[in-house]
């Protein structure tokens, strides 16, 4: 257990598991560069913390950036240890980017996981600019108009040696990839879907199944790009085929965020799915 | 033991400064281009490139990503450095808060120059004042040499074990920045004797610690009154210090600088650049039979009260001139000598000139003197 | 050990660093042993990380932790855990 119980997540909440997942793989020799997110309070407070390798914090749109510093630091003693910064969908997508960016540009030897739970969770669920369509939130009370920002497609474009999406419902394919990512030089970047019971309004049980209603319906694709070679993996793999893909609909029903979507908004985002695996179909 | 080999050369102030940070061996960098400091970032760059200074410069995307990248660095154990000027240190400010609140050895240099709006690359010291409550031990020099000589204090201090607060060396854009000034320079080895080791690292895999965790409001403040006590004991550290350098080079150094204070009637304060004006000032009252006198803030942060208080005290009368204003309230340096003279039956005014490049001449400072002397400047004057 | 000045803020790892989360639970999870088929699904996806293995690799439940919120038995493909609601 690299990453204790016993922490502040909401009950369902799959951060601490995302991390513990994450640490089994990098070990003991890692750092956690954390920006302003749910996991600044999972992580406890200056009495105690759950994780069992060294964190460090960071304001909102400056965790790449202190990684970049960390890993500079350890490589100028000759410390071999794995760099991750382990960011929010607004820290890395919104306010984060330009810092991410620069950090990607420059192909710094970090790792950096993105767990997206696709709004301000921790501030109590505002849009952010990765909240996808239709989704309601407390600043978005009638639903997203606009769509979600395809950040692991704006990292790849940086030409950096990894980039991949995964999600806690296909853990083996996560920690595959983490696995991977670890043994690359580099920038790596990989993406987590990361549900939100309270934010998504769904009951904390459901987790996992709604995590693994997003990929079986093609709404989140998992794939990895090494060396700018696209690669569906896992269950993804076999989903090409429109027909083996479930609707979407059943990812959207189970979650209070989209209720008041209409019929309409509902085939328009299939049709965007549906679109983008085209697009997939092209390149794979 | 006082050095014998001396080198002296022509500098512009971003070279000295260069030069300085260069002999203190720094691992990591991280600086983003800003007028005035860019040829201070090129230079470190040369010596970078051509292996003079054997250190990783990250060639950050921000200033906010500057001051992170150096602040990881710092809590892994590098020693580490950085440098801005105006809108780059507002930029950076959420992170000069997060390492003053973690008080991490860090030196900064900041050239001082102007904030927008309206645009203005020229010097004042907003950009400098405004960093007045983050934690940072903040020194100013008065010409080339001095930032050369405050740049290496400034890696001892801010490593000092009795210290550990980030220390920010402030100098006036232009003026000294770009000026060729003669500087004398300390031998390499003399530096690496004068500076120790580093010995900060709170990254450590066999002992994993949280840094920046969330405190609980009793944490909080505790933490907050040590940053306080480490900032009062920095003024002995930084007397200490300055003593050693004084030791090695024969340049007297101190929390402020006084000139013909002793038996000074009217006393003018200044900080930076122009307290070389104010000396000629100072020297053409003389001539005419004022006592006027100069004192110099060297050490902004921690603000040396006492020292300021002494001076005040046996004077008749105090003008501060400022660079820099806290607006609604008065000149930001004026208010400091204000809150440190409280109690004394002295005078104190203030001048508002300078800001945004505005020339002001030893000329300027003898008029005010003399009306200060007559009895006849206002509480607040600005040299428009 | 890191030699760290008084008064530099930091926290060391600890197990309960938000105290004995249990005491969140609404409904509890029980393990109806006999239809468990160690396949550790449980174990797996216990966002908590709050299932230990025993040596039998059968999956046991950290009460002192488990904030009670179902994913187990939501995962559990033999419905061999129960989601009862605790009475305090």
């Amino acid at each position: 257990m690299m990453l204790m119980r016993g922490n502040a997540a909401c009950p369902g909440c799959p951060i601490p598991r995302e991390i513990d997942a994450l640490l089994e793989v990098t070990g003991q020799k890692t750092v956690l560069v954390v920006p302003a997110s749910c996991t600044s309070v999972i992580m406890g407070d200056t009495n105690g913390m759950p994780s069992s390798v060294p964190v460090v914090h960071s304001a909102f749109a400056a965790a790449p950036a202190i990684a970049s510093g960390i890993k500079a630091a350890l490589n100028s003693k000759k410390e071999d240890a794995t760099v991750v910064v382990w960011a929010g969908d607004g820290g890395t997508g919104d306010i984060g980017l330009a810092s991410l960016s620069g950090a990607a540009e420059r192909n710094e030897d970090i790792m950096y996981l993105c767990y997206d739970n696709e709004a301000y969770m921790n501030t109590g669920v505002q849009r952010s600019g990765l909240t996808p369509y239709g989704a309601w939130t407390t600043t978005t009370p009638e639903g997203k108009r606009e769509r979600k920002k395809p950040i692991p497609q704006i990292v790849a474009e940086h030409g950096v040696p990894y980039v991949a999406t995964a999600s806690i419902a296909y853990i083996f394919d996560y920690q595959a990839k983490v696995k991977k990512a670890k043994e690359i030089q580099g920038f790596r970047y990989i993406h987590l879907l990361s549900p939100c019971p309270p934010g998504w309004r769904f009951d904390s049980s459901l987790t996992i199944r709604i995590a693994k209603l997003a990929v079986e319906t093609g709404i989140w694709p998992l794939y990895e790009i090494e060396k700018g070679k696209f690669r569906l993996t896992s269950l993804s793999k076999t989903l090409i085929d429109k027909s083996k893909r479930k609707p979407v609909l059943e990812y959207l029903k189970l979650q209070g965020r989209f209720s008041k979507m209409t019929s309409e908004e509902v085939k328009k985002l299939q049709n965007e799915v549906d679109e983008f695996w085209e697009e997939i179909q092209k390149i794979d | 033991m006082q050095v014998e080999s001396k080198v002296i050369k022509g500098l512009v102030g971003n070279h000295a400064v260069a030069y300085a940070v260069k002999q203190a061996k720094p691992q990591v960098l991280a600086v983003y281009p800003i007028t005035p400091q860019t040829t201070m970032l090129e230079k470190l760059s040369e010596y970078v490139e051509s292996g003079e200074l054997k250190a990783k410069m990250i060639r950050v995307e921000s200033e906010h990503s500057a001051l992170a990248a150096v602040y990881g660095a710092a809590l892994a154990g590098s020693r580490v450095f950085t440098a801005t000027a105006s809108q780059g240190l507002l930029y950076m400010t959420e992170m000069i808060y997060w390492a003053g609140g973690q008080r991490v050895p860090i030196v900064a240099a900041v050239a001082t120059r102007a904030i927008a709006s309206p645009w203005s690359i020229l010097d004042d010291h907003h950009d400098f004042v405004s960093k007045r409550d983050a934690i940072w031990i903040q020194l100013m020099a008065e010409n080339v040499q001095e930032a050369y000589d405050l740049t290496i204090q400034a890696f001892k201090i801010s490593e000092d074990k009795r210290v550990l607060l980030p220390v920010m060396m402030g100098f006036d854009g232009f003026i000294l920045t770009h000026t060729l000034e003669k500087v004398e320079l300390l031998p390499d080895n003399v530096v690496d004797a004068f500076i120790p080791p580093r010995d900060f690292n709170l990254i450590d895999f066999s002992d994993p610690l949280g840094i920046g965790q969330v405190a609980s409001p009793e944490d909080y403040i505790y933490y907050r009154y040590e940053a306080q006590r480490s900032m009062e004991r920095s003024r002995e550290v930084i007397t200490e210090v300055e003593r050693d350098y004084e030791d090695i080079t024969g340049r007297k150094y101190g929390l402020i600088d006084c000139y013909m204070c002793d038996d000074a009637e009217y006393i003018i304060v200044s900080m930076g650049a122009w307290s070389g004006d104010a000396r000629v000032a100072v020297q053409k009252e003389r001539e005419k039979g004022i006592r006027a006198g100069l004192l110099k803030v060297r050490t902004f942060r921690p603000f040396p009260k006492d020292e300021v208080k002494q001076i005040v005290g046996k004077s008749r009368g105090v003008v501060v001139f400022d660079r820099s204003v806290s607006y609604g309230s008065g000149g930001v340096l004026a208010n400091e000598v204000k809150s440190a003279s409280y109690g004394l039956d002295v005078p104190i005014h203030s001048v508002i000139a300078g800001l945004g490049g505005k020339d002001v001449r030893p000329l300027h400072m003898e008029k005010v003197l003399d009306d200060l002397a007559l009895n006849q400047l206002e509480d607040e004057r600005w040299l428009l | 050990m890191v030699n760290v000045q008084e008064g530099i803020p930091i926290a060391r790892p600890k197990i309960g660093s938000s105290g004995f989360t249990g005491s969140w639970r609404i409904t509890k999870p029980v393990i109806h042993y006999d239809a468990c088929t160690k396949c550790r699904l449980c174990y797996f996806y216990c966002v908590e990380n709050s299932i230990d293995l025993q040596q039998d690799l059968y999956p046991k439940i950290d009460y002192d932790f488990c904030k009670g919120c179902g994913v187990c038995a939501d995962v559990c493909p033999t419905k061999a855990i129960e989601m009862v609601r605790e009475v305090k």
